[in-house]
């Protein structure tokens, strides 16, 4: 009985939780524009979709920006974390504290801010400032990946390489780098997803012609009814479908073996 | 690694205080300054006196020359009170929401929590998933749904009841905070959950806790961490966003981010204000911040004890 009630209890949660992306994703195959009459099946707003030029655009302003800001964030971020792993306590737990800032604030006070400082030194806003506002807000989550990685390397290791002949660069080429390789792909993929998934922040940094795909999503919702951006809702669902299928996929081929070990001890 | 190695760290150093420690004092000079008009000697003008000299320059016909000055000022700040019941109102329905997220997730991520492993990573996914979609088309999920003549106001009119008026109300948009952000209260609970070893459960129900007893001792105080992560991940995005109350609340239900989105971007053009309204909401948000982890300490060393 009990049992049933839990059943029944996480359906509902789920109910909740995809009901409306279904009714999105029906809709996108509604031939009626109305989005509440069924007249038809259709693939017509996909046709259209990807005839719209504005979307499209917009598009490769999302995977460009989200490329180079992640690019220069994860460096930028494992330089950084390397540097702050070797600070002393009290600069480490500053700069710790600050790099928290941009994630524990309110990304509308991280987009004004930064706003502001654009428009106080005079630069236009554009893709330039697009990116300087991603790489901010994504370095953080790299610096906060990578350190974790860092602590738990052995810090003898750097050291043993020294002495076995290796010069600073090949120690860290060689020994950190693929100690911390986890943080930094975590820290990468991170940022790769808050770039495509922003809005706010690129709201108040974006330029006329340097739009993302949200921002174009946003002035399409504004118009009352937009049978594109349901057919586009079906589009990112999907995409988002095969890539969480994939790495849980691989989670689970990788966590299998471990699981096995353990029940035969 | 030794101590020379922390100069790699310079660039990110330079980039967060250009980008992060700056654009903050930015929100702090202008919150509390104003630009003022004033005459070419750089005196301060009132209202009558431009009035004045405008007159003068239409009757000589020559161009009114004016230069600016920025002057420290509390006035914005003082301005902000003039917004309290937007203030309110904002933390109000977030506050609903918040409360709403932590009783849907509670049991749910609970149950998660207790399921078979290989459920569980289905559950979970299940959960993300629709994170991982902007919350823009969420969103506009609900405005299909809500709408009068929606799909909801349709199965209602099956049973002759209805209309409603769903959309455009303070329900609306507590709903769209509620749909947004319930898996970044879900999240967090399960990762305090699933830690909870089953031996403590069966432990106390040994010891003689019933059902309730058992969650309201043991899973409940465990899981503390996670409520205050999940409080703060819900309240702070939604005690400040400007798109849900706009698009479920039909720009009627004003929210403190469409009031600093109107001074910035909108047709209320004042940086100062804005301003003055973003500090208010960071200060906020920050204190808000400081009691939630204090919540969660508390009631970590009562367990360790």
């Amino acid at each position: 009985m009990k049992k049933i009630a839990n059943k029944l209890y996480i359906a509902l949660v789920f109910i909740f939780l995809y009901a409306p992306i279904f009714v999105l994703i029906a809709n996108s195959f509604n031939e009626s524009k109305s989005r509440t009459v069924w007249t038809g099946f259709t693939f017509d707003w996909y046709v259209k979709l990807f005839n719209n030029e504005v979307i499209l655009k917009s598009l490769g302003n999302t995977l460009i920006i989200a490329a180079v800001a992640a690019t220069i964030s994860t460096i930028l971020g494992t330089a950084a974390a390397i540097g702050i792993y070797n600070m002393k306590k009290i600069t480490r737990s500053l700069v710790i504290n600050i790099t928290y800032i941009p994630i524990m604030n309110s990304e509308m006070v991280t987009g004004v801010s930064l706003m502001l400082l654009f428009v106080a030194l005079h630069i236009d806003l554009g893709y330039l400032t697009l990116i300087i506002a991603h790489i901010t807000f994504c370095v953080p989550y790299v610096i906060l990946n990578v350190l974790p990685k860092l602590r738990q390397m052995n810090r003898n290791l750097y050291d043993a390489a020294l002495d076995l002949g290796c010069n600073p660069w090949q120690a860290f080429r060689h020994v950190i780098i693929p100690e911390i390789m986890p943080g930094i792909v975590t820290g990468f993929l991170m940022s790769i997803t808050y770039s495509i998934d922003d809005f706010v922040i690129s709201y108040f940094t974006h330029g006329s012609t340097s739009q993302t795909l949200p921002i174009t999503i946003y002035s399409m919702t504004r118009r009352k009814v937009s049978p594109e951006v349901n057919a586009l809702s079906a589009i990112i669902f999907v995409v988002v479908l095969v890539v969480l299928l994939i790495m849980n996929f691989n989670d689970l081929r990788r966590t299998k073996p471990k699981k096995k070990k353990e029940a035969a001890r | 690694m030794n101590s020379k190695s922390k100069y790699v760290a310079v660039p990110y150093l330079a980039w967060m205080v250009i980008f992060i420690v700056v654009p903050l004092a930015l929100i702090g000079v202008f919150a509390f300054t104003t630009t003022v008009t004033c005459d070419m000697e750089g005196n301060m003008l009132t209202d009558e006196e431009i009035a004045e000299y405008e007159a003068y320059c239409e009757e000589e016909g020559i161009e009114p020359e004016y230069t600016e000055r920025t002057i420290f000022t509390v006035q914005n700040i003082l301005d902000v009170s003039k917004y309290s019941s937007v203030l309110i109102n904002s933390a109000w329905l977030a506050l609903i929401a918040t409360v709403i997220c932590l009783v849907i997730a509670y049991p749910l991520a609970y149950m998660i929590s207790r399921m078979f492993y290989s459920r569980q990573k289905l559950a979970l996914m299940l959960v993300m998933l629709p994170m991982w979609m902007n919350f823009l088309l969420r969103t506009y999920a609900w405005m299909t749904l809500l709408e009068k003549n929606g799909l909801i106001n349709k199965f209602f009119g099956l049973f002759g009841i209805g209309p409603f008026d769903m959309i455009n109300t303070q329900g609306a948009v507590v709903l769209g905070m509620v749909y947004n952000y319930l898996p970044f209260m879900i999240l967090p609970l399960y990762s305090v959950m699933t830690k909870i070893d089953d031996r403590t459960i069966e432990a106390a129900q040994d010891l003689g806790a019933n059902g309730l007893q058992v969650i309201w001792r043991v899973v409940v105080p465990l899981s503390m961490p996670g409520v205050a992560t999940g409080i703060t991940q819900v309240f702070v995005p939604s005690v400040s966003t400007f798109i849900i109350s706009r698009m479920l609340g039909g720009g009627t239900n004003m929210l403190i981010g469409d009031l600093i989105d109107l001074q910035f971007l909108g047709n209320a053009y004042n940086p100062n204000l804005g301003a003055a309204i973003s500090l208010v909401l960071m200060v906020f948000i920050f204190l808000c911040m400081s009691i939630t982890n204090q919540l969660d300490n508390e009631d970590m060393e009562g367990v360790l004890l």
